[in-house]
């Protein structure tokens, strides 16, 4: 996804899986830890104030894909299975959720069979069935969720759910039974991912009554602690208590602790650090402004949370039209970018590492390799402007315009005017094209909107490589002329495709070589294509206002929003 | 006079942008500078200083060092000279604000004569088109407008002007403002037209080209020149607060409006950025209303408050 959208995992779920593929049925942890554990009951209540500045689209769970919102969705969502609501690593770990355990996996990997909770309600009051379920899964493909086509398609029926998403069925491949409360998911092929992707917002289970298109601005019924109460993309978002909830695994979906969470839009970041400071907010979700990050650490020092992240700030760069569907025009940016520079417009070394690869540093697959580097070595150096004025002589495309598409905040709307230097510094006329986060990201992906080079970010979905790799660079995630099309370059190599597909199919049987290969395809995909100037890996900077007790921070999810305390 | 002076002197040291950023303090201004140094007081400064405090994070942009050819304001989150930038940026923006205000009162002083000389159908075309453009709030025509063509550029036949061209925030706010000047120049022409020397002129079979130039344009002179300062402080500003909005200049090119508009990150640790060039936008606007204001008066003593807007 990017930071206004998410990403994916590996470790010990893969290991989970191929025991599962060998018979062995994974079951819940015994006793959740973490955020799970002792609720605190004298916490409770109060109004947990967070503030944005502006909202990020759809508040549809099957739709939406950004963190903005997936950070809410995990206290109002739920999945047969979920991501493990406790602190740092351990919240890769998917757990049972609506279903009473982690499923039994059958067939080679190919058939998994989940048992559904009983007494559970929506926020509506209606009853969680196994109807609902199927026609959840259904619903990805009907709303034309964004990765429908490359996660989800591995179900029996999938394909052709793609094709004519209005009548898909997934007949044969979701097979539900009333009686013994069951529902079974039979994939075309094993995927070692496949818990991880329904353990996700996407993987949500909604009321069969919910509209089978993007639901936009009506929040749509779940089973989490809360619901929303009302959402405007304007003004802000209401979450209050579920009256449905009771706890079924603290670990899946624990209690909350606020009774009210409110997400307010509109005011400018600056008004949101301010309203921290002085009480009047709890959180502020954006970038903190880079002028304020020195009052802040001294004077609220203790209000401030840091956290790396699995995730990058990266440039790409539309491989199909000019200049950049020249190799050496690309190289030549690669070149030219000083990642450092950049990452003091985000706030200084102390917030983020300078990158050379796809996949982040600590990820599966990762190898520290820089391609494009001031002299050798595998850790960046610096920029070699020399070598990349010569690049762009050399291509052609010496003078050609260039717009940097950008989202209007202060820190990307920073970055994309020093990317715009650097680019007038190699040879083009660049301009800078700022727009809002409602639209940007969506702006980006249609290639009708023939966007040159922009400035996105990608945070795991869960954490495997083919989430980064294969999500953003394969032919499968490149969609002409749809806003769902992630692959954002436009880069689609058949020879890679099918070493992407080697690699996960390797993920089954051993993550150790499938690993290798991935880090393997990064390489190659940079020094041969270089569709990306991957900028840094970002950490995570929360600021909470004094009143805010029990912060929480998942590897997956970044901070427990309905686990703070406000009184 | 002394709001004479004042628009001379800010007129003259805008000019010189050039020699103070390349002779003097050796910058450029429009091209980030994120690993740049200083020497100042015999030591080597970065630009852009990391925090060593507290935590540590965060990264300032080095502040005003009040030696004249050296970061005198100090810099911009992009490490550039906020000196040499005020001054590139009050070129930008007067030459976008005079520029306006001279083709403005051109366009509208060829309607109002036209309008109120030929009357019937020109009269109802040029009034009704007056009307269409005045229904809208001054600034969200602007803003409209602007947001439109700084996506795509203006294309009409031949012309192509680019998205980033100056001439869009300058073609955008003469347009907007025509009728403001039009209308009244239209009034006076409709009522010179009523006059003895005029219809004498008529009667004496002079073409309408000899009556327009000779007769009534001479007499409209004086209220087009008491406009004209008035109109480049009102596009001043209006130039300053479109590229407030980052609708107006584009960068790297700087106007005092985006100047305000990156200091506005920076209000905390670097307030020069956003005030330096605020106060250039009132002292500059407001010696351009006095200076209109001394031009109508030595025009018509008599009427000091007609012919204001």
């Amino acid at each position: 996804m990017l930071r206004n959208q998410l990403t994916r995992r590996i470790g010990v779920p893969l290991a989970a899986l191929a025991m599962s593929i060998l018979g062995v049925v994974a079951v819940a942890p015994g006793s959740p830890a973490g955020a799970s554990t002792s609720y605190q009951s004298a916490h409770a209540g109060g109004t947990l104030k967070l503030l944005a500045t502006q909202g990020s689209g759809t508040l549809d769970p099957q739709v939406n894909y950004t963190l903005q919102y997936w950070q809410l969705y995990q206290a109002t969502y739920d999945g047969l299975v979920s991501f493990q609501k406790v602190s740092d690593a351990a919240s890769f770990q998917v757990v049972p959720d609506l279903a009473v355990a982690m499923p039994k996996v059958t067939n080679g990997g190919k058939t998994y069979t989940f048992v559904l909770r009983k007494g559970i309600k929506f926020s509506n009051g209606a009853p969680v069935t196994v109807n609902d379920v199927r026609s959840s899964l259904q619903r990805i493909f009907k709303v034309s969720n964004p990765n429908s086509g490359s996660w989800y398609n591995v179900i029996v029926g999938g394909p052709a759910c793609v094709t004519t998403p209005a009548t898909c069925t997934l007949n044969g491949g979701v097979v539900v039974n009333a009686a013994t409360n069951t529902v079974t998911i039979n994939l075309i092929t094993p995927d070692a991912e496949f818990l991880d992707q329904l353990a996700v917002p996407f993987g949500s289970i909604l009321p069969s009554t919910a509209p089978t298109k993007d639901a936009g601005s009506v929040p749509i019924p779940g089973t989490g602690a809360y619901k929303f109460k009302s959402y405007n993309s304007s003004t802000g978002i209401v979450m209050v208590r579920n009256p449905y909830f009771k706890v079924w695994s603290a670990a899946a979906q624990p209690q909350g602790y606020p009774n009210e969470i409110d997400m307010n839009f509109g005011a400018t970041v600056e008004s949101e650090v301010t309203a921290v400071q002085n009480g009047q907010g709890d959180w502020v979700y954006d970038p903190l402004p880079s002028d304020r990050l020195q009052a802040l650490s001294t004077t609220y020092a203790k209000q401030l949370h840091v956290h790396s992240l699995t995730a990058n700030w990266y440039l790409p760069m539309n491989v199909n039209i000019a200049p950049f569907n020249n190799l050496k025009a690309r190289q030549a940016l690669n070149y030219a970018i000083d990642k450092n520079a950049a990452i003091k417009l985000f706030g200084g070394k102390l917030l983020a590492d300078p990158t050379c690869t796809i996949l982040p540093p600590g990820f599966p697959g990762h190898v520290p390799y820089c391609a494009y580097n001031k002299g050798s070595g595998s850790t960046y150096n610096g920029p070699d402007l020399a070598k990349a004025k010569a690049l762009v002589a050399a291509s052609g495309t010496k003078g050609d315009a260039v717009a940097i598409v950008v989202i209007n905040d202060s820190v990307n709307s920073a970055v994309g005017q020093y990317v715009q230097s650097v680019l007038n510094s190699i040879g083009y006329k660049a301009t800078v094209k700022p727009l809002s986060s409602n639209i940007q990201f969506t702006y980006i992906q249609n290639t009708k909107n023939k966007v040159q080079i922009s400035l996105s970010q990608w945070y795991q979905d869960y954490p495997a490589a083919s989430d980064f790799v294969k999500v953003l660079l394969s032919c499968s995630e490149f969609h002409p002329a749809s806003d769902n099309s992630i692959n954002m370059s436009g880069f689609c190599n058949k020879s890679l495709d099918a070493k992407m597909n080697t690699a996960e199919t390797l993920e089954l049987t051993n993550p150790t070589a499938a690993n290798a290969l991935w880090g393997q395809i990064d390489q190659q995909m940079m020094s041969k294509y270089a569709p990306w100037v991957p900028l840094f890996n970002p950490k995570q900077l929360d600021f909470v206002s004094k009143r805010v007790g029990n912060y929480q921070f998942s590897r997956q999810f970044y901070m427990y929003v309905d686990q703070l305390w406000v009184k | 006079m002394a709001a004479l002076g004042v628009v001379l002197f800010v007129v003259t040291a805008c000019l010189l942008a050039p020699v103070y950023a390349h002779d003097l303090a050796h910058v450029d201004a429009f091209t980030s500078n994120l690993n740049g140094t200083i020497r100042l007081n015999g030591r080597t400064v970065s630009v852009l200083q990391a925090n060593t405090q507290g935590l540590g994070f965060g990264v300032t942009p080095i502040g005003p060092t009040w030696h004249f050819t050296n970061y005198f304001l100090g810099a911009d989150n992009q490490g550039r000279d906020v000196f040499a930038r005020l001054l590139y940026g009050g070129r930008a923006t007067l030459l976008i604000g005079s520029t306006s205000a001279i083709i403005c009162c051109l366009v509208a002083t060829v309607l109002g004569l036209a309008a109120g000389y030929f009357g019937g159908v020109i009269d109802w075309v040029v009034s009704r088109v007056f009307d269409i453009v005045w229904a809208f709030p001054i600034y969200l025509l602007a803003i409209s407008l602007s947001v439109i063509l700084l996506t795509s550029g203006l294309n009409i036949g031949p012309l192509h002007i680019g998205a980033g061209s100056l001439l869009l925030p300058i073609l955008i706010i003469a347009m907007v403002f025509v009728p403001y000047v039009g209308r009244p120049l239209r009034g006076i022409v409709l009522s010179l037209k009523e006059r003895e020397f005029v219809q004498a002129a008529i009667g004496s079979g002079a073409s309408d080209w000899h009556i327009i130039t000779k007769e009534i344009l001479p007499n409209v002179a004086p209220t087009i020149i008491v406009f004209l300062p008035l109109m480049v402080a009102f596009n001043m500003l209006t130039e300053s607060a479109l590229s407030f909005l980052s609708i107006g200049v584009q960068p790297p090119n700087a106007s005092w409006g985006t100047i305000i508009n990156d200091g506005l990150g920076l209000l905390y640790t670097r307030p020069w950025v956003a005030i330096a060039p605020g106060i250039g936008i009132v002292l500059t606007a407001g010696a351009l209303n006095v200076l209109g204001d001394g031009v109508r008066d030595a025009f018509d003593p008599k009427a000091r408050l007609r012919g204001s807007i």
